[in-house]
């Protein structure tokens, strides 16, 4: 228990600027029209790839003789790319295709 | 210096996630909204490499290689996957890579716990986020799997219960007490264990048509897992991208269920039990199903006025959207008004229909939402419902004992007339009689959606 108080006293910082993420995450989502929830989902599945900058700190930061951590590390980025560059891709794919064509339609 | 060039640009990158994830509300920003997001997520790499080389001693050649390396695979094999696949499979590919980013976060936990903290809060927040990474990793490698199509049997109601449960109270009391561990790598690794096996418990019952709320609210797993990550790192991007996305993906969640009228305990615990007896008994008084053939249908289309066109799940799986915008084709040639009445939940995610119709170059301005056109569908003289079954369904507004009385629905049954095309007379996903098909002033036409609208088609072409 004290150990859990030290570690609250010490990111009070770090608690605060939780919670206002997630009331941001709340409100820049409530004015999504529903016709925009697939791709909408599909960006932010890109964006939690941020996940890859914790891979990167982690591989960047071993020994250089933990052989075995690097290939869990080199794992987890790939993983983390993954996730990022298939994301955004994909939501880009998407949208594309709610842009207007104005070439079809000036004929 | 460069710690705060460092942390300014975490910054830039983070308004970006933020902005781009906000501009994804409106179509003609949602483009540039994904570009800026991703360029945000380009500058934090960046900037995180940059980084560790400068806090390192020595540069590791090593460790740098092997990052570029899998960067470089990454992005190519992302590429690939993410061009080749067809717009109807969009659900599955967003479920794939949820479970990549939710592997990396189960992954960087583990790491990190090989060597043992010190504090209490950090045990608990790297192991959570480990965990809730892994749920995510074997949840969504599930949820690929089943809407790729392969048949996984479901449990009954209470093992599920138990099964939703008992891993829970198991992983706490384990978060708790990992001194009971001789380390906290052997303790992490057991409740990695664990919550791998509980990940498949979790999505393993839950069926097709629910899949899109168990994948956003997997989506929203992998957020907090990032973000967790991100608070034991005191790294704020991560902060910032997982924990919006966990928060905005729990919300979409929620809306999700909102939209089908169920709770989310209802989803996640069990489908509607089976249909008892006496509420049978209630739809007996029902008129005779009408069926009709696509030379009838067509005919009626030619000389009607206004048509509506109510596509549903059914579509998107005989990956009918393409024969659907040819007969829509047809009949604006022919002088008909068409629209799309687009029901909040059609197709397999809110908005699945939109983008499945706009790939088939559906032009934006005929998809109308449901409550726009609501109240005037005794306007129109056909509508042809493709593949849906419980979104038009009347039970929904006038009979309560019905179990999706309160759900919102089209209101097919007012028009002038109505054309159904089904493959059979099945229940929908409620298990329920619809009673809109029994109703004179509709009609049924048993096929597959792509071939019924195929044939209406061709007949058309005779008018």
């Amino acid at each position: 228990m004290e150990q859990l108080n030290q570690f609250f006293f010490e990111h009070t910082e770090t608690i605060y600027f939780v919670v206002l993420c997630v009331l941001l995450g709340v409100e820049v989502i409530s004015g999504v029209p529903a016709m925009l929830h697939t791709p909408l989902m599909s960006g932010a599945n890109a964006i939690h790839g941020v996940v890859l900058i914790g891979a990167l700190l982690v591989t960047l930061q071993l020994d250089s003789n933990d052989y075995a951590g690097l290939i869990i590390g080199a794992l987890a980025v790939f993983l983390g790319t993954l996730n990022v560059a298939g994301g955004f891709f994909v939501t880009g794919r998407m949208l594309e295709m709610f842009k207007p064509k104005p070439d079809k339609k000036r004929k | 210096m460069i710690h705060s060039i460092v942390q300014m640009g975490y910054l830039i990158s983070g308004i970006g996630f933020i902005l781009g994830l906000k501009m994804m509300s409106s179509p003609q920003k949602a483009v540039r909204g994904n570009f800026i997001a991703a360029s945000g997520m380009i500058l934090a790499v960046v900037l995180t490499i940059i980084y560790c080389l400068y806090v390192q001693p020595v540069i590791p050649y090593v460790s740098l290689l092997t990052v570029a390396v899998a960067i470089a695979l990454g992005t190519i094999v992302g590429y690939l996957i993410s061009y080749k696949v067809q717009m109807t499979a969009m659900p599955q590919m967003v479920s794939l890579f949820n479970a990549m980013g939710g592997g990396s976060a189960m992954l960087i936990g583990w790491m990190e716990l090989q060597h043992g903290v010190q504090l209490a809060g950090t045990w608990i927040i790297l192991s959570a986020g480990a965990m809730i990474g892994a749920v995510s990793f074997s949840g969504s490698g599930i949820a690929y799997l089943k809407l790729s199509g392969k048949k996984v049997e479901a449990a009954n109601y209470g093992v599920r219960t138990l099964g939703f449960f008992l891993p829970l109270l198991l992983a706490g009391g384990m978060l708790i007490g990992h001194s009971w561990f001789s380390s906290q790598a052997i303790a992490i690794t057991v409740l990695i264990g664990i919550a791998l096996v509980y990940g498949v418990i979790f999505v393993l019952p839950i069926g097709g048509a629910d899949m899109p709320v168990v994948i956003s609210l997997l989506n929203s797993f992998t957020g907090m897992a990032a973000g967790l990550a991100g608070i034991a790192y005191q790294n704020k991007v991560m902060i910032i991208g997982g924990i919006l996305v966990g928060a905005a993906g729990l919300l979409l969640t929620l809306l999700m269920c909102k939209a089908m009228n169920r709770s989310i305990m209802n989803v996640l615990l069990g489908a509607f039990k089976k249909e008892n007896k006496k509420s049978k008994g209630d739809v007996g008084n029902l008129g005779v199903i009408q069926e009709t053939d696509a030379s009838e249908v067509a005919l009626n289309l030619a000389y009607a006025g206004k048509v509506a066109i109510i596509p549903g799940y059914g579509l998107a799986v005989a990956q009918a959207q393409h024969a659907c915008h040819q007969l829509e084709k047809m009949l604006e040639e022919h002088g008909v008004e068409t629209i799309y009445v687009i029901h909040p939940v059609a197709g397999r995610m809110p908005g699945h229909m939109n983008v499945l119709l706009a790939e088939a170059d559906v032009s934006y301005e005929k998809l109308i939402e449901m409550d726009e056109v609501n109240d005037q569908m005794d306007a129109f003289d056909v509508v042809i419902v493709i593949g849906a079954n419980d979104v038009v369904n009347p039970a929904a507004e006038q009979n309560s004992s019905s179990k999706i009385y309160g759900m919102p629905i089209i209101r097919a049954h007012r028009a002038k007339s109505v054309v159904v095309i089904k493959r059979s007379m099945n229940a929908g996903y409620a298990g329920i009689e619809n009673e809109l098909f029994h109703l004179p002033n509709c009609k049924m036409l048993f096929a597959d959606a792509k071939k019924g609208l195929n044939d209406i088609a061709t007949a058309m072409k005779k008018f």
